[in-house]
C-alpha cells in the first residue's frame, strides 16, 4: 500500500477516534465555563464520562408500545454522528473516507438523524414526545437551509463542496478578513446554537418538561440508550466545533505530504476547542432563552446572513 | 325578609377588627352579595360538625372587607345538608364549596359537583371531617375516573402534565388543551397531597398545635404559625410583648424575603437566564445561614410560639442582620438593574400571563399576584395588626398583571421588607419575648390573619374543653389563587407556562390539606 493511503487512513482513524472520545470532555468545559460565569462551583470536568458510564451500568426500561426503530434509533444516532466526524478535517485535511461524503451530505447525514430521532419521539405516544419532535422539525427546517448557505458561501470561495479541500484552500490563503465568510462565520454561529440544543433557543439544563425540545425526544429513554444519545449529543457539539474550525480557523491542520504535523495539530486542535467552548459558555450565559416563536426569526435572521455571505461572494467577489 | 330574626354580628376576639354573624339559608347569598360592593372579598369558607352540640352543621364563610373580618356562619341541617353555593358572588368559593363536600358531605346546590380533595383514597360516601369519623381507618386503594372538561375543535388536542414532574416540585396534575403551541384551556386537577391536616388538628391540644400550623405550608411557616398563636391569643385574651411581636415581624419579613429572593432567582431560570438563579440562590443561602445563627434554624419553623416567641434573638446578631440587610439592598438593587436591562429577560416577562385588574377583582386575586394585578391591598395596612401598625408598610403596586408585574412587585416587596427589618431591629423595644398562656385556655372561637409573603392567610381556631382544639382551619390564599392562574395562561403558548406558573408560585400543600 502507498505511504499516502496509508497516512490518509491514519488521519481519518485518529480523527474518529479524538472525536468520539473528546467529545464529552468537551461538553464537560463548556458546562464548566457556565458554571464558572455565572459564580457556581463547577460539575468535574469529566461529568459527562461519568453520566455515560452510569447510564450505561443500568438496565433499560423500555415503554410497552416502544416498536423496534425506539431501540435502534440511538445506534443510528450515534452511528451518523461517527460517520460525520470522519468526514469532517478535525486533524487533518488527508481523508480518504471524504471524497464519498462532501459538506452538503454532511447537512444531510444531520437530517437523517434528526428525523430519526423525531420518528423515535413520536413512537411511545406521550404529549412530550410529539411536541419535542414538532419543535425540533420546526428548529431544522430552518436551520438546515442556512447551514446550506454557509457551505455554499465557503464552496464558491473554494470552487468545491468537498470539506478538506475547502480548509486546505482556505488555510491557504492571505490572512484577512473576508467579508463574504464574515456574514458566514456569524450565521454558523448561529446556527450552531440552534441545532445543538443550546440557549437562546433551547436550554440543555432545563428540567421543565414543557419547554424543551431536545430533552423532550428523550424522556423515554434510559441505560443504554440514553447513554448513546447523550454520547451522539456531544459528538454533534464537537462536530459542529470541528466545521466551525474548518471553515472559519483552518490554520494548523495536517497536510496529506506532512504526516507529522498531526502532532501539533492535535493540541492546537485542543486550544481552539477550549476557546470555543469558553466562547459557547459566554454566549449561553449573557442570554436568556428566546420565546419558541422568536426561533424563526433568530433562524431566518441566520439564513440572511448566510445568503447575503453568499451575495458578497457573488457580486463583489470578496 | 327572614322568618328568623337578624342576630347582631358578635365581635371575636384579637389584634384585629372581626365579628362574626349567623345568617339564615335565604339570607346566605343575599348577604354576601350587599357586601360585595364595598370591595369585601371571600378570604375562606369550611364547614364545621356541631351535631354534638346539637346543632347539626355550620357552614363558616370568612370575609374581608378592606380592615374588617366579617365571619358569616350558616346552619345546616344534617337530614337536609345542602346549602346555596356562594360561587355567584365570589367565584373562588367554587373548590372550596367541593372541599366542603368532600371532607363534610355539606353539597353547595348549584356547584360544581366534582370530588375536589378527594382522590378515591375514602369513599364517596364517607367524611373524613365528621366527628364519627375515626382518624386511624384505611380504605383499600380505589382508582376513579375525574371527568376533565374537553376542548373540542379542529386540530385540538390535550397535554397531561403531572402529577409527577420532571424537576423536584410538589403534585398537581395540569390538563391543557391546546392548539399547536397556543393554549385554548387549562385545568387543574390538585389535592394529591392531602394529608388530613385538619383532622389531625382535632387530636391536638391547643399548644401543640402550632407545630402543625407552621407544617401546613413550608414556605410559609413563620406566617402559619403566627396566624395560629394569633388565634389562640385571641381566644385567650393574652397579648405577646411587644418584644414578641417586633421578632414575630423579624422572622415574617425574612420569610417574605428568602422567598422574594429564591423566585426572582428561579423566575431568571425559567427564562433561560442561568445566572439569575445562581445568584439569588447565593443571597437566599446567606440569609438561611444567618437565620440558622440568629434564630436556631434556616427556616425557624417553631420559633412563633403561643404567646410570643421561643427564644430571645442570639447574643451579638443584631449587628449581622443589620449589616446583612445593607448588602442585600445593594445586590437586589444591582441584579434589579440586570434583569430591568436585559433585553432577553424582559421580552420573556413582558405581556406573558397576563390578568387584567378587572379579572383580579371580578376572580378574587390576592396577595402578591393581586397586587400585580391593581389590587393594592395589603393585610400588613390594611388591618395592620401590630406590630405593624407602627411600621407603616409601603404597598407594592402594578397594574400590567404579567410576569414582568409580579417580578416588579417581588422586588418592590423585597426592598421593602429589607426597610422593615432594619425598622424593626433599630426599634426593638427590651423586655420579655413570652408570656405565659392561662392554665386552661377557655372554650371560644378566634382568628388569626396575616400577610404571608404569597398574600393573606387565616386561621380560624375553635378551641374545645380542657385545651383541646375543637376545629382548626388553616387556608392558603394559594385556594384563591390557584383558579385564576388557569384565566392567566389563556392564549399564551405551551412553552410560557412554566414561568407564568412560577411567577404565582402557589402552593400545594397549603391548599390540599
Amino acid at each position: 500500500m502507498p505511504p499516502m493511503i496509508m497516512n490518509g487512513l491514519f488521519t481519518q482513524l485518529l480523527g474518529a477516534i479524538v472525536a468520539v472520545s473528546l467529545a464529552p470532555l468537551f461538553l464537560g468545559w463548556v458546562n464548566q465555563c457556565r458554571a464558572w460565569l455565572s459564580n457556581r462551583s463547577a460539575p468535574p470536568l469529566l461529568q459527562p464520562y461519568l453520566v455515560i458510564r452510569k447510564l450505561l451500568h443500568k438496565d433499560a426500561v423500555l415503554a410497552e408500545n416502544a416498536s423496534p426503530l425506539f431501540r435502534v434509533v440511538p445506534y443510528i444516532l450515534f452511528g451518523a454522528m461517527v460517520t460525520a466526524a470522519a468526514i469532517i478535517p478535525s486533524l487533518g485535511t488527508a481523508l480518504p473516507f471524504a471524497v464519498c461524503a462532501d459538506a452538503i451530505a454532511l447537512v444531510g447525514l444531520f437530517a437523517t438523524a434528526r428525523v430519526f430521532i423525531a420518528l423515535a419521539a413520536m413512537d411511545i405516544g406521550t404529549a412530550f414526545g410529539s411536541m419535542g419532535a414538532r419543535r425540533e422539525m420546526m428548529v431544522g427546517f430552518l436551520a438546515e437551509p442556512a447551514l446550506l448557505m454557509v457551505v455554499f458561501t465557503a464552496s464558491l470561495i473554494c470552487g468545491s463542496t468537498a470539506l478538506p479541500t475547502i480548509a486546505d484552500t482556505l488555510a491557504g490563503r492571505t490572512l484577512a478578513i473576508y467579508p463574504s465568510l464574515a456574514f458566514a462565520g456569524v450565521a454558523f454561529l448561529m446556527v450552531l446554537l440552534a441545532e445543538n440544543a443550546r440557549i437562546p433557543i433551547d436550554n440543555p439544563a432545563t428540567h421543565l418538561e414543557l419547554t424543551m425540545i431536545h430533552e423532550a425526544m428523550v424522556l423515554e429513554y434510559s441505560a443504554r440508550h440514553l447513554a448513546l444519545i447523550e454520547w451522539a449529543s456531544a459528538l454533534k457539539l464537537f462536530n459542529y466545533a470541528c466545521i466551525g474550525f474548518a471553515l472559519f480557523l483552518p490554520w494548523g491542520l495536517a497536510h496529506e505530504d506532512n504526516p507529522l504535523a498531526l502532532l501539533w495539530a492535535l493540541p492546537l486542535l485542543g486550544l481552539k476547542l477550549i476557546a470555543a467552548g469558553a466562547g459557547l459558555a459566554l454566549i449561553e450565559t449573557v442570554s436568556a432563552k428566546l420565546r419558541i416563536f422568536r426561533a424563526p426569526e433568530f433562524l431566518a435572521m441566520a439564513f440572511m446572513l448566510a445568503v447575503l455571505g453568499l451575495l458578497v461572494r457573488l457580486l463583489l467577489g470578496s | 325578609m327572614s322568618p328568623q330574626t337578624q342576630q347582631e354580628p358578635a365581635p371575636i376576639q384579637g389584634d384585629f377588627p372581626a365579628r362574626r354573624l349567623t345568617v339564615a339559608a335565604d339570607q346566605w347569598v343575599h348577604t354576601a352579595e350587599s357586601l360585595r360592593p364595598a370591595g369585601a372579598r371571600l378570604l375562606a369558607l369550611w364547614a364545621s360538625d356541631e351535631r354534638d352540640h346539637g346543632a347539626d352543621f355550620t357552614v363558616h364563610a370568612a370575609i374581608l372587607k378592606p380592615s374588617r373580618l366579617l365571619v358569616l356562619e350558616l346552619r345546616v341541617p344534617e337530614q337536609q345538608p345542602v346549602f346555596p353555593s356562594l360561587m355567584p358572588v365570589f367565584p373562588a368559593a367554587a373548590r372550596m364549596e367541593r372541599a366542603v363536600f368532600d371532607l363534610l358531605g355539606l353539597r353547595a346546590q348549584g356547584g360544581d359537583a366534582r370530588p375536589w380533595l378527594r382522590h378515591a383514597a375514602w369513599p364517596q360516601d364517607q367524611f373524613p371531617l365528621r366527628r364519627d369519623f375515626a382518624a386511624h381507618r384505611v380504605f383499600p386503594n380505589a382508582q376513579e375516573a375525574y371527568p376533565f372538561v374537553r376542548v373540542e375543535g379542529d386540530g385540538v388536542h390535550e397535554i397531561a402534565v403531572g402529577p409527577v414532574h420532571a424537576g423536584i416540585i410538589e403534585p398537581g396534575h395540569f390538563r391543557f388543551s391546546v392548539v399547536g403551541e397556543k393554549l385554548l384551556r387549562l385545568e387543574e386537577r390538585l389535592g394529591y397531597v392531602h394529608k388530613g391536616i385538619e383532622k389531625r388538628f382535632e387530636q391536638l391540644s391547643l399548644d401543640a398545635g402550632q407545630r402543625l400550623a407552621a407544617r401546613v405550608s413550608g414556605d410559609s411557616a413563620v406566617a402559619f404559625s403566627w396566624a395560629y398563636c394569633m388565634a389562640l391569643e385571641g381566644i385567650c385574651g393574652l397579648a405577646p410583648p411587644p418584644r414578641a411581636l417586633y421578632l414575630r415581624a423579624l422572622l415574617l419579613e425574612r420569610e417574605r424575603l428568602a422567598n422574594h429572593l429564591g423566585d426572582l432567582g428561579a423566575l431568571g431560570n425559567d427564562a433561560g437566564f442561568g445566572f439569575g438563579l445562581a445568584q439569588f440562590s447565593r443571597l437566599k443561602e446567606n440569609l438561611l445561614r444567618l437565620n440558622e445563627a440568629a434564630f436556631g434554624a434556616r427556616y425557624p419553623m417553631d420559633f412563633v410560639v403561643p404567646g410570643g416567641v421561643a427564644a430571645d434573638l442570639a447574643k451579638d446578631s443584631k449587628p449581622p442582620l443589620l449589616r446583612q440587610c445593607a448588602a442585600l439592598e445593594r445586590e437586589v438593587a444591582g441584579l434589579r438593574r440586570i434583569y430591568d436591562e436585559h433585553s432577553g429577560v424582559q421580552d420573556r416577562f413582558a405581556g406573558c400571563g397576563r390578568v387584567a385588574p378587572e379579572l383580579a377583582r371580578s376572580l378574587g386575586l390576592m396577595g402578591l399576584a393581586g397586587r400585580a394585578s391593581g389590587q393594592a391591598r395589603d393585610l400588613r395596612n390594611d388591618v395592620a395588626a401590630p406590630p405593624y401598625d407602627r411600621l407603616s408598610v409601603k404597598t407594592a403596586g402594578r397594574s400590567e398583571g404579567d410576569v414582568a408585574a409580579r417580578v416588579a412587585v417581588r422586588f418592590d416587596e423585597a426592598l421593602e421588607s429589607l426597610r422593615l427589618c432594619r425598622k424593626i431591629l433599630d426599634e426593638l423595644p427590651p423586655g420579655a419575648v413570652r408570656a405565659a398562656l392561662p392554665e386552661q385556655p377557655p372554650e371560644g372561637f378566634g382568628v388569626g390573619l396575616v400577610e404571608g409573603w404569597r398574600g393573606p392567610l387565616l386561621v380560624a381556631l375553635e378551641a374545645g374543653p380542657r385545651g383541646t382544639i375543637r376545629r382548626c382551619h388553616p387556608h392558603d390564599c394559594s385556594w384563591q389563587n390557584w383558579p385564576v392562574l388557569e384565566h392567566a395562561v389563556i392564549g399564551n403558548i405551551v412553552p410560557d407556562f412554566p414561568l407564568i406558573n412560577k411567577s404565582f408560585n402557589l402552593s400545594y400543600s397549603g391548599q390540599d390539606l
